[in-house]
């Protein structure tokens, strides 16, 4: 059963610690949820989560194994969705979906359009990314998870901007992978209509 | 490998749409060289003796002037993360983006040398060494460059940081392609010298520079 755990994390900002002794499993098929208010420390934790941070204290473990480890190895395991939506304004929605298909997707760029319609994006395949709305943007970025066969999702505000049409596509995104037995992380403040535990980080002391 | 073709391609593509990246640096470097006659005044055999090291100086001035952008987009929204988290080493991320940083500015700069050469009323035997030296520095500009742009990467004025911290490093490769181009002019002149230590370079900064540049990527993304 694959399990991500968190033991005793600390986090840093600019060499202040924003948080202590942060500890958290997440197993196989569900869905850990950070809360707190802002400045709490959710984008540091998704960070420290997908290696592009060090965690200050703290070890994080992939089935038991500690993942600095075999880098790599986690890297593979894991697709992250940061509060940035990483487009480039002069490619267009299609192009830009196909290069992070070429460049990382695990299933290459033919999968970009399919992905494309799941958020209904078809329409806008042409649409060069500057002159889509925010979100657009957000959906364009989300449809980066369907190119992924990655089973830890690192999610940082999914769902903003979006309305009610593409939150429901993401949920039912969200659900295929859980019940496929993959794993999430998604920091948010907006309620989720899924079953997940929640990891509440503290204000800022 | 395709993930690198593809970074190259995107990159050729952006420069290539937005158009102006290589007319502003092909536009540069010719209006910048044609200050020199107007400065010390049309004297024919004034401008020969420096028309070649004007071009070499100015190309290394216009090298620099795209530099700034080639990570900051990156950076700035979020492409960089993902890049660092890709199969695909960072070190390579930066090979490609160097590589397309000399397509779209190095190459350009090197078609519109030899009209440069011409304003400049440089003597016709220089053009093929003068041709042969901007080949040979323009690659080790990029890398430079682009090991450069990294390193400020983040920082407040970062632009002028960046010129500062980068024109040094280009005196080398000025001093060797300038020996290049006097060497093979000068009558019982040996150009194997300078050719072999531009070359050298060359390739000494392809095996040490994407190294340097993806640590400093790795630095700026913490």
């Amino acid at each position: 059963m694959t399990e991500l755990s968190l033991e005793n994390i600390a986090l840093e900002r600019g060499e202040r610690r924003i948080a202590e002794g942060i500890r958290a499993r997440v197993a196989g098929g569900a869905a850990l949820l950070l809360q707190g208010p802002n400045g709490s420390g959710k984008s540091t934790l998704l960070r420290v989560l997908a290696g592009l941070l060090p965690p200050a204290e703290g070890t994080i473990t992939w089935d038991g194994a500690d993942v600095t480890r075999d880098r790599e190895a986690y890297r593979a395991r894991l697709c992250y969705l940061g509060y940035q939506d990483a487009l480039k304004p002069g490619l267009t929605a299609l192009e830009n979906l196909q290069f992070w298909a070429r460049y990382g997707g695990a299933k290459g760029s033919d999968a970009a359009e399919p992905a494309l319609r799941a958020f209904g994006l078809a329409r806008l395949a042409g649409r060069p990314a500057r002159m889509l709305s925010a979100g657009q943007k957000r959906r364009l970025a989300l449809s980066r998870l369907a190119l992924s066969d990655a089973p830890l999702w690192l999610l940082d505000e999914p769902v903003t901007a979006l309305d009610t049409e593409a939150r429901a596509a993401f949920i039912a995104l969200l659900g295929r992978h859980l019940t496929a037995g993959g794993l999430a992380v998604i920091a948010t403040h907006e309620p989720l209509a899924i079953e997940a535990r929640v990891l509440s980080l503290g204000p800022e002391s | 490998m395709s993930a690198f073709l593809a970074l190259l391609r995107r990159d050729l593509v952006m420069s290539y749409r937005q158009g102006i990246d290589a007319w502003v640096v092909v536009l540069f470097f010719l209006a910048a060289g044609i200050l020199f006659p107007f400065a010390i005044g049309p004297e024919p055999n004034a401008l020969m003796r420096i028309s070649t090291g004007v071009v070499l100086s100015m190309a290394a001035l216009a090298a620099l002037l795209s530099l700034d952008r080639l990570y900051q987009g990156d950076f700035d929204d979020g492409s960089l993360d993902l890049m660092a988290l890709s199969p695909l080493p960072l070190e390579l991320a930066a090979l490609a983006k160097a590589l397309a940083h000399w397509l779209s500015t190095g190459l350009p700069l090197l078609i519109a040398a030899p009209l440069l050469a011409l304003m400049l009323n440089a003597p016709t035997e220089s053009y093929g060494p003068m041709l042969a030296a901007l080949a040979l520095a323009t690659p080790a500009l990029s890398l430079l460059g682009g090991l450069g742009a990294a390193l400020t990467l983040g920082s407040r004025r970062g632009g002028i940081l960046l010129t500062l911290l980068i024109l040094p490093l280009y005196v080398p490769v000025l001093i060797f392609a300038a020996g290049l181009i006097s060497r093979s002019t000068l009558l019982e002149g040996d150009p194997t010298g300078p050719l072999l230590l531009l070359g050298g370079l060359d390739l000494g900064l392809l095996a040490i520079t994407p190294w340097a540049t993806a640590a400093a990527l790795r630095q700026a993304l913490r």
